[in-house]
């Protein structure tokens, strides 16, 4: 689309002139429908649709759940029961809404690392590459009000927790704290008002889909080459692209009913294999668990802020830099955060001239640690805080910003790129070969 | 046959006093094989009948079952008792409402709709959801593989529980004071005495001391088809029926499950032709190279 040359929506009946003429909204839905898309995107590419999917489900239970839960301190745990006892299906909604934050994740940690392999994020996709990262923030805030709404053992201490990160902030970080949950400790106000912002976060996240889908329109799609589709007629783009519907809707939404199966299963078989089994504890306030652990999604992030404790001689200078203002738990709140701004920051970190890490001998091995370094930090934020785990967590933290402040930049300079190939239909033909004139297709497409 | 199993019960754990997470502390959780675990395991209405005897007779005497209805024991999927049975169950109960009485409230007789009594202890768990607050094995070493693989979870923790009550180590009947509670092997976050530790603070002795004496010694019960009362065999009842109180749908959930497994799989055959006959043209059809 945008710069991409393809067909336009043309009214033919007079209803249709009519509408046109007033509201081009079927003008619009076709030229989002049928857009032309690289034809060799591979199964990397699917997980927008999963994702779209997920934010609806998500939608459409909540909705249902909102209808029977009950945000106060005294009732919110047995509401919870009474959905998974006495409404009609309500423990499959339930099961469903609450296995889907974690399908949510899945799919936005796979549409990420596709985005950081591929260099989606560089010129001209920045845009888009900053409003995912604003969806994904979104969500994870939706993640963890959401959390708190069973009130649970770990839905309470946890929300201590994470709204105490504000808390370590110098000088406005108490007052933070206390406006966050409208008293001074976790109870009823901060119960009430994470409820209010659990159900509006999502229909923001909506909106932020649409504009992510409308910037990456606007550019096109990246696609596994890297190699930008030709735009100096018709005929080149043709090439080049397919229209999105129905090739691309077909393939995702073939994709989309395999990971559904195993969702399926997840939540049919094994719902409560993701959770933590003291959130079926109702919050009690003097009772702390010993490991307070936040959701599988959160852990990796989670690591990073405990891996900066007093002993690592950064925080400890830190601190005396800074005359003690950024003591170890706010230098473990600005890491976390640090975390996800730097991968926000991306398009500017990558000096590499080549777009996809396809074509980059390096990049590769220092990706694909990467990916390595994101599994080792999300087990490592399960453990305990003690023995060898802090020190495992403190090395993957570490790995983390060098990747994206150290080992990007000079990657660029240092490494001697392949070269890709001159188009996107050169790369779809040399896994597809082009038809033979002498060899009839076995099938004959559907018309 | 049983496979014994070590699990870091520091991970199996939420209400603790801080000291008995030292490192070390690891208790022996077997892995029952109950009837309900996997895909299509259920529910075994006799034994979940035998389990609400082996609670009602002894476990009800402290612990309470808010979150369940009298009522819901007539439900399939659950214990099935016939109508009638619930209904003459539930009579056996007397609970307190605040409707009487002018609103200061009396107690009546309870109704099928009527939950069964909280605790009646201060210090004694409600049972309702134990079965699935004591499901934290993802062991070994947080990957998982207990609870994905061997089907390990709240259940087996209970039934464990219950017959793991043994004699106190010397170290701790050397003691001039005696610990609180009743060593039991399989308890991880209660009391654990100093003299029990090793030169680190190591535990030298699984699990630790809980305040529960212990509640069953086995033929505490009489069942009425003549069934095992040997304290493994109904502590095992006693699990599965509370399993069924945390998880009352779960026949329903696997049914649903399969359906939809099923359902998915049909679909993405179907798709997966659909997608190649669509793309075979564009890709070379039949004569593409690999």
């Amino acid at each position: 689309m945008g710069g991409i040359p393809h067909d336009h929506y043309d009214p033919k009946t007079r209803g249709e002139k009519w509408l046109d003429g007033r509201l081009p909204i079927v003008g619009l839905l076709y030229t989002t429908v049928m857009a032309p898309t690289p034809k060799n995107l591979n199964w990397m590419w699917i997980w927008g649709i999963v994702l779209t999917f997920t934010l609806a489900m998500q939608i459409a239970t909540g909705v249902v759940l909102v209808m029977h839960y009950t945000p106060h301190v005294d009732m919110a745990f047995s509401s919870v029961e009474h959905i998974m006892r006495n409404v009609n299906g309500g423990h499959m909604i339930r099961y469903f809404h609450m296995n889907g934050a974690s399908l949510f994740f899945v799919a936005v940690y796979a549409h990420m690392f596709r985005g950081l392999y591929y260099g989606s994020y560089k010129a001209p996709r920045e845009v888009t590459w900053i409003i995912g990262m604003l969806i994904f923030i979104l969500m994870m805030a939706t993640g963890f009000l959401g959390y708190v709404l069973p009130w649970g053992q770990m839905s309470f201490h946890g929300t201590a927790v994470i709204t105490g990160l504000f808390g370590a902030i110098p000088l406005v970080g108490e007052t933070l704290q206390t406006w966050l949950l409208g008293a001074g400790a976790v109870g009823q106000p901060a119960l009430n008002r994470f409820f209010s912002l659990h159900y509006l976060l999502p229909f923001l996240i909506a909106g932020l889909v649409i504009v992510h889908i409308w910037a990456f329109h606007t550019t096109g799609n990246n696609n596994p080459t890297g190699v930008e589709v030709r735009r100096g007629s018709k005929d080149e783009a043709d090439k080049d692209t397919l229209p999105f519907w129905p090739y691309f809707v077909i393939k995702d939404l073939f994709a989309l009913a395999v990971i559904l199966a195993i969702f399926v299963a997840i939540v049919g078989f094994m719902p409560n294999f993701l959770g933590h089994p003291d959130n079926y504890i109702e919050a009690n306030a003097l009772a702390t668990p010993a490991h307070i652990v936040p959701e599988w999604y959160f852990l990796p992030f989670y690591a990073i802020l405990r891996a900066f404790d007093n002993t690592v001689w950064v925080v400890i200078f830190a601190e005396w830099i800074s005359f003690g203002i950024i003591d170890a738990k706010f230098f473990g709140v600005l890491a976390m955060f640090g975390a996800i701004v730097v991968m926000a920051l991306v398009p500017w970190l990558d000096t590499s001239s080549v777009r996809s890490g396809r074509y980059r001998p390096m990049f590769k091995w220092w990706f694909g640690v990467l990916v390595v370094d994101f599994v080792v930090l999300m087990w490592a934020g399960a453990m305990p805080a003690e023995g060898i785990y802090p020190i495992i967590a403190l090395i993957g933290a570490t790995y983390w910003f060098a990747y994206f402040l150290v080992i990007l930049p000079l990657l660029g300079v240092i490494e001697k790129p392949m070269t890709p190939p001159a188009t996107i239909e050169d790369d779809f033909n040399a896994h597809y070969a082009p038809k033979d004139d002498d060899t009839q297709p076995i099938v004959s497409p559907a018309e | 046959m049983f496979r014994k199993l070590t699990l870091t019960a520091a991970v199996a754990f939420g209400l603790a006093s801080g000291s008995a997470y030292a490192a070390g502390s690891e208790t022996h959780i077997e892995d029952f094989d109950f009837s309900f675990e996997g895909p299509f395991g259920a529910y075994d209405t006799n034994q979940l009948q035998r389990g609400l005897q082996v609670y009602t007779e002894i476990c009800s005497a402290c612990h309470g079952l808010k979150f369940v209805s009298f009522r819901n024991l007539h439900d399939e999927g659950g214990p099935a008792l016939p109508e009638d049975q619930m209904r003459a169950y539930a009579e056996f109960y007397q609970v307190f409402d605040e409707t009487l009485f002018d609103g200061e409230g009396d107690f009546r007789t309870a109704t099928p709709a009527d939950h069964f009594p909280e605790s009646g202890l201060s210090n004694a768990p409600d049972l309702s959801l134990m079965a699935k607050a004591r499901a934290g094995f993802h062991g070994p070493y947080g990957s998982g593989i207990n609870q994905f693989f061997k089907g390990m979870g709240g259940p087996e923790y209970i039934a464990t529980l219950l017959s793991a009550y043994e004699e106190e180590p010397q170290c701790a009947q050397d003691m001039e004071t005696p610990m609180d509670g009743y060593y039991n092997t399989a308890f991880a976050p209660g009391g654990y005495p100093d003299e029990c530790k090793g030169d680190h603070g190591e535990h030298l002795y699984p699990g630790s001391w809980i305040g529960m004496s212990p509640p069953l010694y086995g033929d505490d019960v009489e069942f009425a088809d003549g069934h095992s009362t040997e304290l493994e065999h109904i502590s095992q009842d006693v699990a599965a029926f509370l399993m069924w109180t945390a998880e009352p749908k779960m026949m329903a959930r696997k049914q649903a499950g399969l359906t939809g497994v099923i359902f998915l799989t049909v679909l993405s055959v179907l798709l997966y032709l659909t997608n190649k006959r669509l793309w075979a043209p564009h890709k070379g059809g039949a004569t593409r190279k690999d």
